[in-house]
């Protein structure tokens, strides 16, 4: 296999009490599509932000191409910042642009292309993703998953070589769901993008993926190929595939003890919560 | 306590970043065109929304001060003196003051909960992930439109307070508008015009740092936005009291 793109080595993350991250690594190799599952709350989106180093890390390196994020100077880290497209869960248009503003910001900003160019870009993006006809709308005035589509299309105006992907399809009806994996599909083959996809739609991630990753307790449980997951004996790996509720995964709200949380608050705080009423 | 300097000690690493983000902003090629573009578009939002209230406002307060020194100097005999007294407490004080005070409210409290929003939105992270420089892109512009704003809306309410107090004077004290503007031009020198400016400038930049800066700090959905929103307007008129009692002393030490 050839040299890894980005490699986590031993990542650490706290949120003031709760660990997120305990001694991550992954390899993430040119051309392949990573789908990265796990449990909600377990740090899949966190994790795109830690590769985009706009969250430090408490402990261990993130390497570009053999660089850390660290020794990255700040031209060193837009350019990585350029070379990747972004598509954020929520699209994350800007509100007070238009669609064709949106589009055309990243290229005003980092090329010296015109106007004019500019604008023939954004319309075949646009195109792209099905909004052209949307052009002038405000992300306002859009649908949830039109505002996917249009955040995707702008993530693609600088043409990246990479793309991140933070759950692409959640909170879309089957049909969108389709055509955004379609995109994504076809974005991989025609640009030989590296793409890492951040998911808990298990249809999507099989349609999708080289390999699968899936982030437990702060650490990769299980990565390999979408044949190793479809036939592991991995019990974690079972559970969350075959989407059971009795196994190893469970949520990490659900991990404190409920009982005595509840049993601790009739004991303690009822009584003097009385006395206020 | 420890909370109170880091903040302080946050804001000021914001003003650097944005002293620092400044000349790029203007220099670089195409980025200037678009800056340039963006001041432009703020200047408008900021400030030219807040002149009627503004001259308004001031227009009173000029007014007010009219009336309120008139029965003292009548005392005296020298009803005439209120023109000065209305010039000199305007230009070197209220002008300034009240219109940032105006500004605050208007300008400072829309950009804190613009930005906050974007926050809220993942709009920042969204900016940072495609290389664009949040300070850059958003505080710049606002920072500058907002000391240009603040010093031009002091001029105007400058205007507009001498203007109410001349109307105060002619219709209450009986005091001939010639004979006012002849006095307050007289006591009126360049020194106290240009530390009110001087005054304006500083306060536009502070109104639209800490609006930028609890902005970007906005946490936690639109309830979030709300409480920093709310914190953006007590914290300005604080920081701008005490910045105002700072420099008056200054200038008072230096007898400008």
């Amino acid at each position: 296999m050839s040299e890894p793109l980005i490699q986590l080595q031993g990542i650490c993350k706290s949120f003031g009490d709760t660990r997120i991250y305990h001694d991550l690594n992954l390899d993430i190799f040119p051309g392949e599509t990573l789908v990265i599952m796990g449990g909600s709350g377990s740090g899949k989106s966190t994790l795109l932000r830690v590769l985009m180093g706009q969250l430090k890390i408490d402990a261990g390196n993130v390497l570009i191409r053999g660089r850390t994020l660290d020794e990255m100077n700040r031209g060193e880290l837009d350019s990585w910042r350029k070379s990747v497209g972004v598509l954020f869960q929520s699209g994350a248009l800007f509100n007070s642009m238009t669609l064709r503003e949106n589009l055309a910001l990243p290229v005003r900003e980092h090329t010296d292309l015109d106007d004019e160019t500019i604008d023939l870009m954004v319309q075949i993006y646009l195109q792209l993703v099905g909004l052209r006809e949307h052009i002038d709308k405000l992300p306002a005035e859009l649908s949830g998953g039109m505002k996917k589509r249009g955040g995707l299309a702008r993530a693609l105006m600088m043409q990246p070589r990479i793309l991140f992907y933070d759950e692409p399809t959640a909170g879309l009806d089957p049909v969108s769901t389709a055509q955004i994996d379609e995109l994504i599909m076809n974005l991989k083959n025609k640009m030989g993008a590296t793409s890492v996809v951040v998911t808990h739609d298990m249809q999507s991630a099989f349609k999708l993926a080289d390999r699968l990753a899936l982030l437990f307790d702060g650490k990769f449980a299980a990565v390999g190929s979408v044949e190793e997951f479809r036939t592991t004996t991995n019990p974690l790996v079972r559970q969350f595939v075959d989407g059971r509720l009795e196994g190893p995964f469970v949520n990490p709200s659900d991990q404190c003890s409920y009982k005595a949380q509840l049993l601790g608050r009739k004991i303690n705080e009822v009584p003097h919560g009385q006395k206020t009423t | 306590m420890r909370a109170a300097i880091e903040f302080v000690g946050d804001f000021f690493y914001l003003l650097l970043d944005t002293l620092r983000a400044i000349m790029p902003a203007l220099s670089n090629g195409r980025g200037r065109v678009l800056a340039w573009r963006n001041i432009w578009m703020q200047m408008n939002r900021i400030g030219v929304e807040s002149i009627p209230i503004v001259c308004l406002v001031m227009f009173c307060i000029g007014a007010i001060l009219a009336m309120q020194i008139a029965p003292e100097l009548a005392r005296f005999g020298i009803v005439p003196v209120t023109a000065d007294v209305v010039a000199l407490a305007t230009f070197r004080e209220m002008g300034p003051l009240v219109s940032a005070v105006v500004m605050t409210g208007f300008g400072g409290a829309a950009i804190a909960a613009e930005i906050g929003t974007m926050v809220v939105g993942e709009e920042i992270e969204a900016m940072e992930a495609m290389a664009i420089d949040p300070i850059r892109f958003l505080v710049v512009p606002r920072v500058l439109a907002g000391m240009v704003m603040m010093v031009c809306l002091t001029v105007l309410g400058d205007l507009a307070a001498m203007f109410g107090g001349l109307v105060a004077s002619a219709l209450l004290l009986h005091l001939g508008a010639l004979q006012y503007v002849h006095h307050a031009l007289a006591i009126l020198k360049v020194g106290d015009f240009l530390t009110g400016l001087v005054k304006a400038g500083v306060f536009g930049v502070l109104i639209t740092a800490i609006a930028c800066f609890l902005g970007l700090k906005v946490r936690g959905g639109a309830e979030g936005v709300g409480l920093n929103t709310s914190k953006t307007v007590v914290f300005t008129i604080v920081a701008l009291i005490v910045v105002d009692l700072i420099f008056t002393s200054v200038f008072f030490y230096l007898g400008v």
